[in-house]
């Protein structure tokens, strides 16, 4: 409870005014984007700066933020124990191995699937990592099975373009940019092959690219 | 606290000016009421303008400091904008750190009334040390270009919106009708009437394109039409706000629309270059800060010296 109220204060008075007045957000498609009161949802995106999740949690009201959840890997933010503390408790991230070899699904997306089925909505980047600038690696498949465990939760597409200006993987350094977010419509799994279901999410998010070129190219 | 002086005539301007916008509101829903045509464009368009000028209005109606954290915040917005535009290489994150960081510095500059410095500061140090700073950075690809950008980024959204400020802080006994109030308000006005006139006259009798190729949509009818009702909209004003008399009052008009014209269409050719449509999508209606303040990028500059040509101003540290 108090963990909650600190994000709601966290999100509200300080990463909301920086990402709107400091950085500056264009964002097309929002009606595509779920209401939270209704239910779950699986947000998808590129992924080349830690910008990203504070980017798209702040599209939400402060309120809502609170049943966002990125996931996030285990070994890059809960390394130290106030790293954890921070990260786990008040941003609320669902920490994954990066590492598993053999385990069952059902035990790897475990803490997913209860905050899915709690009604509370879920950030992953297939992509696995931070990648290259505009560049959209490979999406690891790890999406296509939460979906086929929830097949009746939305899966959103997110194309993501400037954070990677803002704060590039590698450095500290912030410069000030306007970042763009396109939203496409929601996807549901369709009872393919998780692997077919994960192309499909990869060109959900490229058709996404293609209209930020296309607008870019006016 | 230093408050700005208001006169009876400025206020009287400003009670003008909004009861416009609010009348010229009214119509556009009547029209939209009774002939059902789609009008939202321009409603949505008047709206944005109106909390705009409620914006200008609150920031200068608190007092001094309030008004130069406003300029600072909109100069803010505007280099974000540009530098937001343009490629950027990855080497130059730093050095645009240091562009950003003359915002905040010339304001205070222009805040303490330290005039010299303020010419000084982003045509000459800022040059220097822009320079200075993306030579250490040791990338040479592009360097020319990107320097040349961030310059003219700095020189059109900073030094020239510094400008504004610094209209803001001329002493009431060179303009005893309008203060500095009403030489800040003169120019905004006559700035976007200017907008607005050259776009009515070009939509009503535009036949001959004047540029074609930057922007298809200004012509000779509009640019004409603009110089005339801006030069009227100018002689009117100066009477009740400022010293000029009638023929510096015409000049001034007169300068103030063509100038205004080439800074509009300054910013189409670099947005045209660039192929982008608005700079962003701040402004409900209008595109970005700098799709609006186009227009301002000369004529502020251009009009502060000439007030200051004719009045040989003295503005020292402290008075």
């Amino acid at each position: 409870m108090i963990y909650n109220f600190l994000k709601y204060i966290l999100f509200c008075f300080i990463i909301k005014p920086f990402i709107y007045l400091i950085f500056g957000v264009n964002v097309s498609g929002i009606d595509n984007l779920p209401k939270i009161a209704k239910g779950a949802s699986i947000i998808v995106a590129n992924h080349n700066s830690h910008i990203d999740t504070l980017l798209l949690m702040s599209l939400f009201s402060s309120f809502q933020t609170i049943k966002i959840h990125p996931v996030a890997a285990a070994d890059y933010f809960c390394n130290t124990k106030l790293k954890e503390f921070i990260f786990t408790k008040i941003l609320g991230i669902i920490p994954i191995s990066r590492k598993v070899k053999k385990a069952s699904k059902e035990e790897i997306f475990k803490d997913i699937n209860e905050k899915l089925r709690a009604g509370e909505t879920i950030i992953i980047y297939p992509e696995g990592t931070r990648g290259e600038t505009s560049e959209l690696t490979k999406f690891k498949t790890g999406v296509a099975h939460i979906a086929k465990m929830n097949p009746q939760i939305p899966v959103i597409p997110c194309y993501i373009n400037g954070p990677d200006r803002i704060l590039p993987k590698g450095t500290f350094l912030w410069v000030p940019f306007i970042a763009d977010v396109y939203i496409s419509e929601p996807i549901y799994y369709d009872n393919t092959s998780t692997k077919d279901f994960t192309e499909k999410i990869q060109y959900a998010v490229e058709a996404l690219k293609e209209e930020h070129k296309k607008r870019e190219e006016l | 606290m230093e408050h700005f002086i208001f006169t009876p005539n400025v206020k009287i301007a400003i009670f003008i000016l909004y009861s416009f916008i609010f009348i010229l509101m009214t119509i556009i829903k009547v029209i939209q009421i009774t002939t059902k045509k789609d009008l939202d464009n321009i409603w949505i368009r008047m709206k944005s303008f109106l909390l705009i000028c409620v914006f200008f209005t609150a920031a200068f109606c608190f007092n001094k400091i309030v008004a130069f954290i406003f300029l600072t915040l909109i100069s803010y917005l505007c280099l974000k904008e540009f530098l937001s535009l343009i490629p950027i290489r990855k080497t130059d994150r730093n050095v645009l750190l240091w562009a950003y960081w003359s915002i905040p510095i010339t304001f205070y500059i222009v805040y303490i009334q330290w005039l010299t410095l303020f010419y000084l500061f982003i045509p000459l140090y800022m040059f220097i040390l822009i320079s200075v700073r993306m030579v250490l950075a040791s990338n040479t690809d592009g360097f020319l270009k990107n320097l040349a950008v961030l310059q003219y980024g700095l020189m059109t959204t900073v030094y020239a919106l510094g400008y504004l400020g610094l209209l803001a802080i001329i002493p009431l006994q060179y303009n005893p009708k309008g203060g500095a109030i009403g030489l800040l308000f003169y120019i905004l006005v006559l700035t976007v009437s200017n907008d607005f006139m050259q776009m009515f006259c070009g939509k009503a009798f535009g036949k001959h394109k004047i540029i074609p190729k930057v922007s298809p949509n200004k012509t000779w009818e509009g640019f004409i039409g603009g110089i005339i009702g801006t030069t009227i909209l100018s002689v009117i004003m100066a009477h009740y706000l400022t010293p000029f008399t009638l023929s510096q009052s015409i000049f001034a008009g007169a300068v103030l629309a063509m100038f205004g014209f080439f800074g509009d269409v300054t910013m189409s050719a670099i947005k045209r270059d660039l192929g982008v449509k608005d700079t962003s999508s701040l402004i409900p209606g209008h595109g970005g800060i700098l799709d609006r303040l186009d227009s301002l990028l000369f004529t502020a500059p251009l009009f502060f010296h000439y007030f200051a040509f004719l009045n040989t101003i003295v503005i020292s540290r402290g008075n």
